[in-house]
C-alpha cells in the first residue's frame, strides 16, 4: 500500500454561534469566535489517498485528477466564502475544524474512485489541525 | 456517511527548558561516551514544540471535540507550568531518577494529560529541535 497527500489551501471566514444558547452563553462558550462579524483563516489541508500503483502509469491515481477534485469540491465551495452562510454543507453546524473537515471528507470520499480516502488533514493555524479517518484504518500515512 | 468516521484534533504547544542527560546506571566515562555534548554537567536548553491530540465525539451543539480553552488550561496547568523556563533534572520530579531525553518526556507529558476530561488522549508528539522528533500514545 502507498499513500500519497497533496496539499492545497482556502482562506474563508466564519464565526462560532448557536442560537439556542443565549447570547452570554455563546460568549462563554466560543470567546471571541462569537464576534457577530466573523474572522477568517487560511486553511491548509492535506488530502491522503492509499492504494497500490496501477503497474501501467506507476500512479495510485493520476494527481491531475485529483488536483482536480479538490478545485471543484473544496475550492469552489469555500475559498473566500462566509463559512456560516455560503456553504450548503456546514447549514446548521457550527463551522469548527472538527466540523469543515468532517464536511470535507464526505465531499471527498464518493469522488476518489482510484485509491482510497485514508486521511484528511485540515488546518484552521499552524498550531490547530483536524485529522479524519476510517475507524480502524492504519495509521501509516506520515506524522500523526 | 460520516458513520465509522474518526476525528482527532491536534493542538501544538510550546516550552522552553533545560535538562543533562546524564544516567546514574552509567560510569561518568560512559555517560560522556553516551550522551556526548547533551551529558555536560551545567545542561543546555531547548524550544520544545508539544502537539496534543485527542479525540472523541464532536458535541453538535458545539461543533467540538473538546472546548479549546479547557484543553488549553488543561495544558498550561500540568505541563507548561511545570515545564516551562526550568532545569528538567532539577525541578521535574519525575526526572530525578529518569534521564530526562525526549523519549521519557513524551511519556511523562501522556501520564500528566491522560486525566483530561473532556476528551480521550490519543498521542503525544514533541520536536526537540526542528529535527527530531518523539511520540508516545500509550502502551
Amino acid at each position: 500500500m502507498v499513500y500519497l497527500t497533496r496539499k492545497m489551501e482556502f482562506s474563508a471566514s466564519h464565526l462560532y454561534h448557536n442560537p439556542s444558547f443565549t447570547p452570554e452563553e455563546n460568549r462563554r462558550i466560543f470567546g471571541k469566535c462569537n464576534n457577530p462579524h466573523g474572522h477568517g483563516h487560511n486553511y491548509v489541508l492535506e488530502v491522503t489517498v492509499a492504494g497500490e500503483p496501477d503497474p501501467a502509469t506507476g500512479m495510485v491515481l493520476d494527481l491531475k485528477e485529483l488536483k482536480d477534485i479538490l478545485q471543484r469540491e473544496v475550492t469552489d465551495r469555500m475559498d473566500h466564502r462566509f463559512l456560516n452562510y455560503e456553504v450548503r454543507e456546514l447549514n446548521g453546524q457550527i463551522p469548527t475544524c472538527e466540523n469543515i473537515a468532517r464536511a470535507i471528507w464526505n465531499l471527498l470520499e464518493p469522488k476518489i474512485k482510484r485509491g482510497r480516502l485514508h486521511r484528511i488533514r485540515l488546518y484552521e493555524t499552524p498550531d490547530l489541525f483536524v485529522d479524519c479517518y476510517r475507524n480502524g484504518a492504519p495509521k501509516a500515512a506520515g506524522r500523526g | 456517511m460520516s458513520e465509522g468516521l474518526k476525528i482527532e484534533l491536534t493542538r501544538r504547544y510550546r516550552f522552553a527548558a533545560s535538562h543533562r542527560l546524564h544516567s546514574e546506571h552509567l560510569t561518568n566515562d560512559e555517560n560522556e561516551r553516551f550522551y556526548g555534548k547533551c551529558n555536560n554537567p551545567y545542561g543546555h536548553g531547548h524550544n520544545y514544540v508539544v502537539e496534543v491530540s485527542v479525540s472523541g465525539d464532536v458535541d453538535p451543539a458545539t461543533g467540538m471535540i473538546a472546548n479549546l480553552a479547557d484543553l488549553d488550561g488543561f495544558v498550561e496547568r500540568e505541563v507548561i507550568e511545570a515545564f516551562d523556563c526550568r532545569n528538567l533534572n532539577e525541578e521535574v520530579p519525575a526526572f530525578r531518577e529518569r534521564v530526562p531525553t525526549t523519549e521519557n518526556l513524551c511519556m511523562e507529558v501522556f501520564s500528566r494529560l491522560r486525566q483530561f476530561p473532556k476528551a480521550r488522549l490519543e498521542r503525544i508528539r514533541i520536536e526537540e529541535t526542528g529535527s527530531n522528533s518523539f511520540e508516545y500514545a500509550g502502551e
